[in-house]
């Protein structure tokens, strides 16, 4: 049979794929950087979209070449990795949606088919069809890996923002000449209490702080937990020298802090941010004057 | 579903992040429920201890909670369900300063002391449920005695 014997002539679809995509990979580079993915991303000169386009159309024969056509995984695409995903970032930061992004790879698809048919004129339709078929697939794949980067990007923002959170809601301030304050606003977990007490520490050091206050007016729940984080920072300020209240309490904290029977007894707490400057200012008075004269200090 | 009839619900427990959806959740609940502010800083902070629990030693569950009515009285019921190791003296546990972790071994203790109604429901091996009862003003519990 003629047909037989024409389809004997070419390889798997995935080689022949491979190998269409080497054969016209500037071509397809060129039609590339006039669709909407690469020409806006590119926007300062068509080369770099070209050059772009070029480096991915090699990574999608190195995948055909490996045989793995659907693997997202597959270690082609590791050299464009970084690219698309700086691709796909720049879509979502123009304010793309992610379904919008993967349309716009999906774009890519039809000027490579037909440059795919346009290169088998006379292979069988059986050949063509699997070809056509598996180009598909590897474009579907190209898609999974970029949309995998733009939602990855996302989950490194959360990431990035929920640390910055972090600095951020611990504020450090120096009140009076050797008393400084932290401002507690949320939830007091393990990790916003080690924040608080590393940064309060160090103020303390570098404000050569005797009194330290925590305010816990923005803390909505007060918890054996955050009792006990807020404990511990308590000693580690007095191991440090510098005396440390606890202000903010609130009527209803009070209450829930007593049923839920946590002994308190060994800090100084108070209901109001100023009452706990008041008894600062007011104990090193006290110990100023006890010390004798010299106290360098406001009067 | 509306969060505002969003009383009853079922929420997980797997992480820090979860234990902040059940006190906010709770929160809510209680206030739309009609509790004052010293009540509902009561159920959440017993919830939070709970829910921890939950989470640290029973490596994670789920807390269901649902509207209760008794008259005009309103309260929340919550339930906490762990498929853990199980707690093998629960009278033990309850004692204040007994703890099997790093914690202040005030937890459930605590948590029985703030709310109305406590039920514990454990053993080696079959897990924990915890259930407790808040009601908005005073229990009605004589009434349902007299």
């Amino acid at each position: 049979m003629p047909e037989q014997e024409a389809a004997e002539q070419y390889g798997t679809p995935a080689r022949e794929v491979g190998e269409f995509l080497r054969r016209r990979r500037a071509q397809i580079a060129q039609r590339w950087a006039d669709e909407s993915l690469f020409r806006t991303v590119f926007t300062v000169s068509r080369d770099e979209a070209v050059e772009s386009g070029l480096a991915v159309v090699e990574a999608l024969a190195a995948v055909a070449d490996g045989g793995r056509v659907q693997d997202s995984d597959a270690a082609g695409f590791d050299v464009v990795r970084e690219r698309l995903a700086r691709m796909g970032a720049s879509r979502s930061r123009a304010g793309l949606s992610t379904a919008r992004v993967s349309t716009e790879v999906d774009a890519l698809r039809p000027p490579a088919e037909d440059l795919l048919v346009a290169d088998l004129p006379d292979a069988p339709e059986r050949v063509v069809r699997d070809c056509v078929t598996t180009l598909t697939v590897l474009m579907g794949t190209l898609r999974l890996v970029v949309l995998e980067t733009v939602l990855s990007e996302g989950q490194e923002l959360i990431e990035r923002q929920r640390l910055q959170l972090l600095e951020v809601a611990t504020p450090v301030i120096e009140l009076w000449d050797g008393v400084v304050a932290v401002p507690l606003i949320g939830t007091l977990d393990s990790a916003r209490s080690q924040v608080v007490m590393e940064s309060l520490l160090e103020a303390i050091v570098d404000q050569r702080a005797r009194f330290a206050i925590l305010d816990i007016t923005g803390v909505p729940t007060v918890d054996s937990l955050v009792a006990q984080h807020l404990m511990k920072t308590v000693a580690a300020a007095r191991l440090m020298g510098a005396e440390c209240v606890v202000s903010g309490i609130r009527p209803a904290i009070a209450q829930t802090i007593v049923h839920l029977g946590l002994d308190l007894g060994t800090v100084v707490t108070r209901a109001s941010l100023a009452d706990a400057l008041a008894y600062a200012l007011r104990e090193s008075d006290t110990g100023r004057a006890s010390a004798g004269p010299g106290g360098s200090g406001r009067p | 579903m509306e969060t505002s009839t969003g009383v009853g619900a079922d929420l997980p427990i797997r992480s820090d992040t979860d234990l902040m959806w059940v006190r906010q959740h709770v929160r809510q609940a209680a206030a739309q429920l009609g509790f004052g502010l010293v009540a509902q800083t009561k159920l959440v902070t017993a919830a939070s201890e709970l829910a921890r629990n939950t989470l640290v030693h029973g490596g994670g569950g789920r807390m269901e909670s649902a509207p209760l009515g008794q008259g005009r009285a309103r309260g929340l019921r919550l339930s906490f369900h762990d498929e853990g190791p199980g707690i093998p003296d629960p009278e033990r546990a309850l004692t204040d300063g007994y703890t099997s972790g790093g914690g202040l071994g005030m937890g459930l203790g605590g948590a029985r002391r703030l709310v109305h109604e406590f039920s514990i429901d454990s053993a080696p091996g079959r897990g924990t449920t915890v259930t407790v009862v808040s009601w908005a003003a005073a229990p009605p519990r004589p009434r349902e005695e007299s």
